[in-house]
């Protein structure tokens, strides 16, 4: 069975689960949070698709190898910096996040480097925040939580190198 | 949107002189094949976070992830982003409505960065197959503190840049 199925199964079983309580709560509940649920969706729909099918050509514009490039072997601080904007520039889903970061870890980059990079496209690479966050989350909480998140991808790459791992 | 928007058709338009209209065709089924495979997910997840809104107790979730929960707060927003199913579809619909029934910014952001870095889903499914199970694990084992450590900074600076509260 693939993770994709298992998460998909966890997923509409929590979704059954909050849906079961709602009812108990009373059929009125279920109704209207079901109306809310299905609102929200059909707003977001035309977001998501521009997002998901533009991404795929931000992707195959921006070379991987430019990416990988910065994230330089034995770069020290340096390389942890272009490590984050990188991270932050990475376009396209976790295949495109995580391929590069395997990429620059063959190619020889510094494990620290490829966890900077890793945390900080996790964090805010740029095409999820305008794609996902920004659409379903208040502008003011998206671009507010970026700016506190500034400093860990750098906490991150420091206790890789304190702890000499991975 | 708009932003997107033009980004997307400068792109398109990028790919369409390198590839030709093979290489924009390609592209383009590729992507509504995800966008296909998304699309219920994120029913899923809208559900998920309206059913979450209209069932969780106001007062209780401001007590337990509102301005005053202090570290514990932190400590829940952690634990339910690291276990929360499901994708982004899933992760801001949740925020929001979290958000919506009195949950602080802090807890929220302890929520979201806790998803991001720790929540087993993109983990498990991407992280794993592509970058191996050891890069993996330390990855996650360094970033155990961060979603507290981003939480505490949010409220830290939250209430020095409203020290009223919320704007409306």
């Amino acid at each position: 069975m693939s993770a994709a199925l298992i998460i998909d199964i966890i997923l509409w079983s929590s979704v059954a689960a909050v849906g079961f309580i709602a009812l108990q709560r009373g059929r009125l509940v279920l109704t209207n949070s079901v109306r809310e649920g299905a609102m929200d969706f059909i707003n977001i729909v035309p977001r998501i698709a521009l997002g998901v099918v533009g991404s795929g050509y931000i992707a195959a514009v921006i070379p991987q190898e430019i990416i990988t490039g910065w994230l330089g072997p034995n770069s020290g601080w340096f390389g942890v910096l272009t490590a984050v904007i990188a991270g932050a520039a990475t376009p396209g889903g976790p295949v495109v996040g995580f391929s590069i970061g395997a990429v620059a870890l063959k190619a020889g980059g510094g494990a620290p480097q490829v966890i900077a990079y890793v945390v900080a496209w996790a964090l805010f690479a740029f095409q999820r925040l305008l794609l996902w966050e920004i659409p379903f989350m208040p502008a003011r909480f998206v671009w507010f939580r970026a700016a506190v998140s500034l400093p860990f991808p750098f906490l991150a790459a420091a206790i890789a190198m304190a702890i000499g791992r991975p | 949107m708009i932003v997107i928007a033009v980004l997307v058709a400068i792109s398109v338009v990028l790919v369409y002189r390198r590839d030709g209209i093979v290489g924009v065709t390609e592209i383009l089924i590729g992507d509504l094949a995800l966008f296909g495979g998304i699309l219920p997910r994120v029913l899923a997840g809208c559900l998920l976070g309206a059913f979450i809104a209209e069932i969780l107790p106001h007062e209780k979730v401001s007590r337990s992830l509102g301005p005053q929960s202090g570290l514990k707060g932190l400590l829940i927003g952690t634990a339910f982003g690291a276990i929360l199913p499901g994708g982004p579809f899933t992760a801001y619909p949740v925020a929001s409505a979290l958000l919506a029934v009195g949950a602080d910014f802090g807890a929220t952001i302890a929520m979201v960065v806790s998803w991001t870095l720790i929540g087993y889903g993109r983990a498990v499914a991407w992280e794993v197959p592509i970058m191996g199970t050891d890069f993996t694990l330390w990855r996650i084992v360094i970033s155990l503190p961060l979603p507290v450590l981003a939480g505490a900074l949010g409220r830290f600076v939250y209430v020095r840049i409203y020290p009223k509260g919320a704007p409306p």
